[in-house]
């Protein structure tokens, strides 16, 4: 049973790290309609901006954070604007390609800049865990949960009641129209990625925190993972990008408590198959046909 | 059959046997040694399983971002069928290129049956995640060797069976596309609802020719298995998945001469820039990148090289400047 | 028998009944038109005739035997053939590779014959070459055989969508707003185009049109739909006096 609630705890730690970084899949997803392979790598970038801000720069955590949220926003946004504006009205294939490319730049760029190996990064918070009994705790796993918590409220505060929240409901319920009724949608589409993007970092920070470490391809996994979450979850839907985050963490984190280490990544794919051949829409997510 | 089409057949083998030839009198010669030697051969695998992912997404338009692992499923069932068997040499190499592609293409059927009902742009994704279970399994199903990999599979494949295989390969794709099964898997690509309007079964072709591609790509890890005799399981990542797939795009998605120049091409890029090996991948990213924005086509688009089109054009141009006299 | 003979088809997206109780028959060498405003479902109608969508109540019978639930491919095989409202052409692909395609099913050789190029290969292509140029030639198309389809006026990338339609070899022909954007002059060759089609191919045609120049001009009967129901049937004179139809396109 204490390893039954310790998985539990381990599974909702990742969880919400997955279903931050998830988030920002679904938001692009739902108003561009574009799988944004290089989320992944944003979420390095903002990792290493934390990083440098520790350890170079000896910021503070709150203050590492926020650089790391604004680098990447800033990041997200100059990708939409370079990479994929030009491919608004061409191919989805085209789209996804240059998402590729855009994936495979970031990483081999900081490949080349850092080098490949992994480098530590510092245990911010290097306190005891809180012990419940026979139950272990890290805080770390309290202040992660908590932050991401507060993101997903934070996000939900803006989509609900600010005027760009509704911009963003508008462009993603129906591009065209929106631009007719005087949304800037370009403008919508920029806010979109650095929200995503800010929330992407803040993962990534918490990721490498986790796993005391970065490096320049630590992105992919989590990445890949987000995206089975917010698939999984319903894509294009933000409550499903959480709930499907949370259910990723619980599978992987139970996986490798009860069955085996080494098959967990491949029983997430797993689940990716599964929900694609049974729900494609996700659990959340409503069905759409092709309009003949 | 027309006398034509038998010229025309002809003037293609004596080009394929004309390149042969003089590769193998440079050969000879020294001018390519053996380190070039083994660069072309991998060249010539990369051009087998960039071919074989060209009919999946330039002429049935899905994006796979798997097919590394099509290729390690037929490399490792080929090197299991070689260590495990007592043959000669020539039935072991068929043999297992023939069992390499059927596994290969079985998986092929078997992710493809539930993956191709989706768009593009997931199949992706789930290609991608199928690549990645099947390198998991790789390194710990108990037969294949986990991360030592398998040693000692028999050496079979030299150049000229390499030549051969790649002939025979490009020769297939390009019989198999311009037939009627050809016909109604572009026209998938082109407007599946509109395919299925005409009467083509859509679901079938679309199966189909993903299997025939992992097919044909089980077919390249097998080759690749029996030229390196050591299989190593972590080969078989999705940054191979994406090199094939950026030889296809530079290249032309519905190109299969455009394959084979990109193939080239890139195979002299990575020499010229293995000294500035962290460069290599910035600039391919960068490359896809532009020319997505920029030539989305690739370097032929949809055309094909045609070595009877260039005679043609030969001819006229001779006949421009040199005009017949009259008699 | 009736070539198609609809029972008290109806369709229900999450709730919302799209289409109900619409039943029609149609008999060989017909010319019949659906008509009815916008949003009205008659591509709804056409798209489960076609196997596009399944019905949820009701049955479709092709020439005796039961559609429902059949895919769209195995419809064309009961011999039915479509054209969309929003032209679907295989853009890529030249004017006589299209026509080709349609023929696909009338074909048999194997992969296997066709990577060794074995005679059944060459025969069965060069029957269908035969075939797809001749079906070309009698819409005035043979000089555009090898023209990439998206490089054709609109026109004709209209006319080559029945072509297409017709290389199916079908008894039956349903035409989605054949005359959405063009002219009158077009719009009047247009219904030269169908008289032909239908002397010529001996077909059944089912139209939905806006045009009612063009409807009333050559449909024998019409059946009017309005939220999705039928809200009236028969000859085109009596359709224009019919005081519900007026009511449903002048909104009364």
């Amino acid at each position: 049973m204490t390893q039954f609630i310790q998985q539990m705890i381990n599974g909702l730690h990742v969880g919400s790290i997955y279903a931050l970084i998830a988030l920002g899949y679904t938001m692009v997803y739902g108003i561009v309609k574009l799988i944004n392979f290089a989320h992944g790598d944003i979420l390095m970038v903002g990792a290493y901006v934390g990083f440098f801000a520790l350890t170079a720069f000896n910021l503070p955590f709150g203050l590492a954070l926020l650089a790391a949220m604004v680098l990447s926003a800033l990041l997200g946004m100059a990708i939409d604007k370079v990479a994929y504006k030009p491919l608004r009205n061409a191919p989805r294939i085209s789209a996804l390609i240059t998402a590729l490319g855009v994936s495979m730049f970031l990483q081999n760029t900081f490949r080349l800049l850092f080098g490949a190996n992994p480098r530590k990064m510092p245990a911010v918070f290097n306190v005891q865990p809180i012990l419940l009994g026979d139950l272990r705790i890290p805080p770390l796993t309290i202040i992660t949960i908590l932050l991401s918590g507060a993101c997903m409220v934070g996000l939900e505060l803006i989509i609900r009641f600010t005027k760009t929240g509704k911009a963003m409901r508008g462009v993603s319920e129906d591009s065209k129209a929106a631009k007719l009724m005087g949304i800037n949608v370009d403008r919508t589409i920029s806010i979109t990625f650095a929200i995503g993007s800010a929330l992407g970092a803040v993962g990534g920070i918490l990721y490498s925190i986790s796993y005391y470490q970065v490096e320049p391809y630590m992105g992919m996994m989590p990445g890949l993972k987000a995206f089975v979450a917010a698939v999984l979850g319903g894509i294009g839907v933000i409550p499903g990008a959480m709930l499907g985050g949370f259910v990723i963490g619980g599978v992987e984190s139970f996986t490798k408590g009860y069955l085996s280490t080494t098959w967990a990544d491949a029983i997430v794919f797993s689940i990716l198959i599964l929900v694609l051949v049974f729900k494609p829409s996700g659990i959340l997510g409503k069905n759409t046909k092709e309009k003949v | 059959m027309h006398k034509k089409v038998i010229q025309k057949y002809a003037v293609n083998l004596a080009g394929v046997v004309a390149v042969f030839l003089l590769i193998l009198l440079l050969m000879g010669m020294g001018v390519v040694n053996n380190y070039m030697t083994g660069i072309l051969i991998f060249t010539g695998i990369n051009i087998i399983m960039a071919a074989s992912l060209n009919l999946a997404t330039g002429y049935l338009g899905q994006l796979v971002l798997g097919h590394a692992g099509f290729m390690a499923i037929g490399a490792y069932a080929a090197a299991l069928f070689a260590l495990n068997t007592e043959m000669p040499d020539l039935p072991t190499l068929v043999g297992g290129m023939a069992i390499g592609g059927a596994v290969a293409g079985l998986f092929g059927i078997l992710i493809g049956i539930p993956a191709l009902r989706l768009r593009g742009d997931y199949l992706g994704i789930v290609t991608l995640g199928f690549g990645e279970i099947i390198r998991i399994a790789l390194l710990n199903l108990p037969f294949t060797g986990g991360a030592a990999g398998l040693r000692r599979i028999p050496k079979l494949v030299n150049f000229n069976i390499l030549y051969v295989a790649v002939v025979l390969t490009i020769t297939f794709l390009f019989l198999f596309v311009r037939s009627r099964h050809g016909r109604a898997i572009h026209s998938i690509k082109e407007d599946e609802i509109a395919a299925e309007s005409v009467g083509i079964p859509t679901t079938f072709y679309k199966v189909y020719g993903f299997a025939v591609s992992a097919f044909l790509a089980g077919v390249g890890g097998s080759l690749f298995a029996f030229y390196q005799s050591i299989l190593d399981p972590r080969k078989f990542t999705f940054m191979l998945s994406v090199e094939f797939f950026i030889i296809v795009v530079l290249g032309g998605m519905g190109s299969i001469t455009g394959t084979i120049l990109a193939a080239l091409l890139l195979s002299f890029a990575n020499e010229f820039l293995y000294s500035v090996e962290n460069f290599r991948l910035v600039i391919y990213a960068l490359l896809l990148i532009t020319m997505m924005i920029f030539k989305p086509d690739g370097l032929l688009g949809t055309r094909e090289f045609s070595l009877n089109g260039l005679l043609d054009r030969v001819k006229t141009l001779v006949g421009k400047s040199f005009p017949k006299s009259k008699r | 028998m009736p070539l198609l003979d609809v029972k008290e088809i109806g369709i229900t997206f999450g709730g919302l009944r799209a289409v109900g109780n619409f039943s029609i028959q149609l008999e060989p060498g017909e010319l019949v038109g659906l008509i009815g405003p916008n949003g009205a479902g008659k591509t709804t109608i056409f798209n489960m005739l076609t196997g596009v969508y399944k019905p949820t109540e009701g049955e479709i019978r092709i020439s005796g035997r039961l559609a429902n639930g059949k895919k769209p491919y195995q419809i064309v095989n009961e011999g039915v053939a479509r054209t969309f409202q929003n032209i679907r052409l295989f853009k890529n692909l030249t004017v006589l590779d299209n026509i080709k395609t349609a023929f696909h099913k009338d074909m048999r050789y194997s992969t296997v014959e066709a990577v060794l190029r074995l005679p059944a290969f060459w025969r069965e292509e060069a029957e269908i070459d035969r075939k797809a140029r001749e079906l070309l030639g009698l819409f005035n198309m043979e000089e555009d055989a090898d023209t990439i389809a998206a490089n054709m006026p609109y026109g004709k990338q209209r006319k080559l969508e029945i072509c297409r339609a017709l290389a199916t070899s079908p008894q039956m022909l349903f035409l989605d707003e054949p005359a959405a954007g063009m002219n009158p002059q077009e719009t009047r060759e247009l219904m030269n185009t169908i008289h032909f089609i239908r002397d010529k191919f001996k077909v059944a045609i089912l139209l939905i049109e806006h045009d009612m120049s063009l409807v009333m001009g050559i449909c024998e009967r019409l059946v009017v739909i309005d939220y999705g129901m039928i809200i009236a049937k028969g000859k085109p004179e009596e359709i224009k006096t019919n005081k519900k139809v007026i009511e449903a396109y002048l909104g009364s």
